[in-house]
């Protein structure tokens, strides 16, 4: 209790260096010498100076002004150097709650002078707001009381409990003393302060009637630092602003004004009220009424939701749930219409009263509103569903989004949009997003893709869950629906296909953009494998040859994997097609099939036969004549595109040869050929190439192996 | 009925209200009671005076009906006993606030039993009460305030329909408040027309009697439009009409309504109760 605990100064003290002053003051008082009048005691002048001068100009750092509240009030000085002290305690950012209770000890010890102890109480009361942690001065409310009883303190005593008293420091005894005190003193405005304070927490323990309306109950003990405050939070402000809303104290939220229906303001969740109190005039009646139904206040842990499940009501706010994932868990479970028409009806509006693009005023609270979205789409997350008023805002409101304030969150939630007719959504959906999305950065163009892709995803997922849903309940899944589904999903494949081809050309076929590009492109191929829906839609050759001539080989080797797995896909589907007895409904139509062969082999002519240029049948495709070809100047253009050639795939070729060959300088890549091209081969695996081992394993069938009969295989 | 007319009320729409029952109004009168009286108190630490003595009454409207189906409206007001100077105590009403749902089919359609539909809650008073009483609401009854909004469209069609009303008793001139941008400060048009003249416009334009459309709607303003363009050369079409008053009710865009005649009550808020319904779904 006797001494500082320096770790209790704010962070915030540290961040600006401490003036060497300080420093040099604080290491100085230690070895000042006791009670050695002021006059005749340069050394303790000068160290007050500048003790005075810091603490004007900038505040006194947490520690520094424990430590000279110590000193003041141990009694070690004389009066007039306390005083001057006291007055120069200024805080830069916080008074540290620990050192006001050592003050508090130094107080009971009785050393200093009575007139010090008041300057001390009326500069707590002037600190009082800058104190943190102020638990621990609630707990010396009883310390503080027991100074009523000195005269000379009282009415400063009394203002200081006023700021301390909590409803559960109104205690019996503390009436009776204070009535006690009274009636000796005569009705002093401190004391009827303190009992009408009391009297609102306890009517009951306060029988006295206390007059009406009383403008001012205590005198201003502030104006000896006022000015002194104002000054320091003046130059602080200038200097740094984060120091400055520490002093402000109150939270970003809770100082700014905001009308008083404002539903940004999640509640924390509580039991409903008004069922309760109707409850009561019933229940003396009811004695064999079922359980209580447990209060939500109490619901912390996943084993207590379990053992009160039966028993648990909602929340009188149906918006207290989505901070609370107990909470989201139940309603999950529980299949009552009136709890999403409750959130529904109350996210309707929130999201359209606080949408920061829709009502110019909302603009300052930019900060609130992605937050809120942001808690919107992890309970959507956790739900593994979308809200259908969040979708509906969605539909209301991006025709209006100009593509920047809270876009993470914005493309975020629009991945749980459902499933629904996709003609509908359109024009809502994906005209708006499609106009943004021609006209902004690459970085939009990615993101877009990237929650373009989550929305497939969510929906495959979805599909799936239904399918199991289905399967157990033993109802035969209907045609039709599948077929909607299997045209939605279609749909938005083809509109994303269309926007990727589109934004390839306007971004020179940025790697950034493929990479992204591919990655949709990975979930699409494998549809009818992984989520079991009978689809297949092959990426638009705009797609296509770009990545194919990409110049960057983690995209060749994406590419590489896609159409490896299109080809397992085609070959399952057509697989199951010849097994099963059953008619399919489904099987993917013959230009599905055709496609692929084009695409395949101008991939094989690309990277193996060098003769992609030559053959490429696809209508958009690289085909060139041989006039052409000559004029390029490129020697034997016959044999020269493919894996070693190819502009992606060069680097290695360049480090394969290095390696086989350390001491030929010259790079002659036609050395590669025969058994070093399997080498090479090998070489490129080991490199990561995963994608190329796939594609070259499963599509091209060569003469020194056994040929197998496959669908767009190329015999060599 | 005639305490509604001839007040400044500010428009609100409300989500439905979730396990609200007309059997426990006495109950919520004494919470409300007790609530309001506690939030007065809140934050007047320094100045402890002494009981307001507030009280809060719930009460039904009847009548604000439009169709069976339709919840019955609600009235809340708030009474403060004052001691008179014959030493009588007197209760005197300071804030008053009804709940009301007029021809309000769409809303009803899909709602389950637990919820009461009243889409429209007008109060007059201090805001300080609207707030409190407000906050209460939505806290016991999970719904949500918001102000009712009304664009230019809706006050247009607002002004056509209440010119084509007939009224008995002398009747007050038609005004139409524009608003118009400019700097250094906004500049207000207000456009008075006679009511006689406003009627015979009116009843040139509508074609089928009980029926209004849009084309009319749009034909009357733009006769009026044209009629002040030809004397100030100004085009009103291009300025913003913020507020119309019209012998049966004033309305201006913020969400303010003042009733003039009881006889269209109903007409006034069925419209009102549409506006509503649009802002909540």
């Amino acid at each position: 209790m006797f001494t500082t605990n320096r770790d209790a100064g704010s962070p915030l003290s540290w961040s600006r260096p401490i003036p060497e002053s300080v420093a040099r003051m604080r290491g100085a008082w230690r070895g000042v010498q006791d009670h050695v009048p002021l006059r005749r005691n340069r050394v303790l002048q000068k160290h007050l100076a500048t003790a005075e001068s810091v603490a004007l100009q900038s505040g006194l750092p947490p520690d520094a002004l424990g430590e000279l509240l110590n000193v003041a009030l141990s009694g070690k000085h004389a009066d007039a150097v306390n005083t001057r002290l006291l007055k120069c305690l200024i805080p830069a950012s916080v008074v540290p709650g620990c050192s006001v209770v050592s003050a508090v000890s130094w107080l009971c010890v009785g050393k200093c002078s009575s007139s010090t102890e008041l300057l001390f109480l009326r500069w707590l009361i002037a600190m009082f707001d800058f104190i943190d942690h102020k638990e621990q001065l609630y707990a010396l409310y009883g310390f503080f009381f027991f100074f009523l009883q000195d005269e000379k303190l009282c009415p400063y005593i009394c203002h200081i409990l006023y700021l301390l008293t909590r409803r559960e420091s109104v205690k019996p005894f503390r009436v009776r003393k204070l009535l006690d005190l009274q009636a000796k003193m005569g009705m002093q405005p401190h004391l009827q302060a303190l009992l009408s304070l009391y009297k609102l927490f306890y009517p009951a323990l306060v029988s006295i009637t206390l007059p009406a309306k009383m403008k001012t109950y205590f005198k201003n003990s502030e104006s000896l630092w006022k000015a002194a405050i104002n000054g320091v939070r003046q130059r602080n402000q200038r200097t740094s602003p984060v120091s400055q809303q520490l002093i402000l104290g109150p939270t970003r939220l809770q100082s700014r004004k905001r009308k008083w229906n404002t539903q940004l303001i999640l509640p924390a969740s509580s039991s409903s009220t008004s069922n309760t109190t109707v409850s009561k005039e019933v229940s003396h009646v009811d004695i064999f009424s079922p359980t209580e139904s447990f209060p939500l206040e109490k619901l912390c842990t996943f084993s207590q939701l379990l053992q009160n499940i039966h028993c648990l009501e909602f929340p009188s706010r149906m918006s207290s749930v989505l901070r609370n994932p107990l909470l989201l868990h139940y309603i999950n479970c529980i299949k009552d219409e009136s709890i999403y028409l409750r959130l529904n009806y109350w996210m309707g509006q929130a999201l359209q009263e606080e949408c920061i693009w829709c009502k110019v005023d909302n603009q300052l609270y930019e900060e609130d509103f992605k937050d809120f979205l942001d808690t919107v789409y992890k309970a959507e997350c956790f739900l593994q569903e979308g809200i259908s008023s969040c979708e509906e805002f969605l539909y209301k409101s991006l025709p209006l989004w100009d593509g920047s304030c809270c876009r993470l969150q914005v493309l975020r939630l629009v991945s749980w949009i459902p499933l629904n007719s996709f003609s509908e959504v359109k024009p809502y959906l994906c005209e708006p997003l499609a106009q943004l999305f021609f006209t902004s950065s690459l970085y939009f163009k990615c993101s877009v893709l990237e929650s373009l892709k989550e929305l497939l995803q969510n929906w495959l997922n979805w599909h799936v869950m239904q399918l199991d849903m289905e399967s157990n309940s033993e109802i035969s899944p209907l045609n039709t629906t599948l077929s909607g589904l299997v045209n939605c999903v279609a749909e938005l494949i083809h509109f994303v296909g269309q926007l990727c081809a589109v934004a390839l050309r306007l971004e020179s076929n940025a790697t950034f953009l493929l990479h992204f590009i591919l990655d949709f492109y990975e979930t699409v191929c494998d549809i009818y494998l992984k989520y079991n829906l009978p689809l297949l839609v092959l990426p638009p050759a705009g797609v296509f040859y770009p990545a194919l001539l990409s110049m960057d080989s983690v995209i060749l080797n994406q590419l590489c994997y896609i159409i490896y797995r299109y080809r397992t896909n085609l070959v399952a589907a057509k697989e199951s097609e010849l097994v099963k007895k059953a008619i399919l409904q489904f099987k993917f139509s013959s230009q599905t099939y055709q496609e692929y062969n084009q695409y395949i082999m101008v991939m094989v002519g690309c990277l193996w036969t060098s003769s992609a240029f030559q053959k490429d049948i696809h209508p958009q495709g690289i085909c060139l004549d041989t006039e052409v070809l000559e004029k390029t100047r490129v020697q034997e253009f016959r044999n020269s595109f493919n894996i070693v050639y190819h502009p992606a795939l060069t680097g290695y070729a360049i480090l394969f040869l290095e390696q086989a060959w350390p001491h030929d300088k010259t790079l002659d890549f036609s050395l590669i050929k025969g058994k070093k091209w399997n080498w090479y081969l090998e070489y490129l695996y080991t490199q990561g190439l995963e994608g190329l081992k796939f594609f070259i394993e499963s599509s091209i069938s060569r003469v020194s192996q056994t040929p197998k009969a496959k669908k767009g295989s190329v015999h060599i | 009925m005639a305490f509604l007319l001839r007040k400044q009320w500010a428009l609100y729409s409300v989500t439905p209200l979730y396990k609200f029952s007309y059997a426990n109004m006495k109950e919520y009168s004494r919470h409300l009671s007790a609530f309001v009286a506690a939030e007065k108190q809140k934050g007047l630490a320094m100045v402890v005076g002494i009981d307001l003595s507030i009280k809060v009454i719930f009460s039904t409207l009847l009548g604000l009906k439009g169709t069976d189906r339709d919840q019955a409206a609600i009235l809340v007001q708030i009474a403060s006993k004052t001691q008179t100077i014959s030493g009588k105590e007197e209760e005197k009403v300071v804030w008053s606030g009804w709940f009301c749902c007029v021809f309000g089919d769409e809303l009803l359609e899909n709602v389950p039993e637990d919820f009461i539909c009243l889409p429209l809650f007008l109060a007059n008073g201090a805001e300080t009460y609207t707030a409190i009483i407000g906050t209460w609401f939505q806290k016991t009854f999970d719904c949500c305030f918001s102000r009712l909004t009304i664009s230019p469209l809706n006050l247009a069609w607002m002004a056509a329909m209440w010119t084509g009303y007939k009224v008995d008793s002398h009747a007050v001139a038609t005004e139409l408040i524009f608003s118009v941008p400019c700097i250094p400060q906004r500049l207000d048009i207000s456009y008075a027309i006679h009511p006689e003249d406003a009627q015979a416009l009116w009843d040139t334009v509508q074609n089928t009697q009980g029926e209004v459309t849009q084309e009319e709607v749009d034909l009357f303003m733009d006769c009026l439009y044209s009629h002040f363009h030809r004397h100030f050369k100004i085009h009103l079409s291009a300025t913003r009409l913020v507020k119309v008053s019209t012998s049966i009710a004033s309305v201006h865009s913020d969400g303010n309504l003042k009733i003039l005649q009881s006889k269209y009550l109903i007409g006034v808020l069925m419209l009102l109760t549409e506006l509503a319904i649009l802002q909540i779904q």
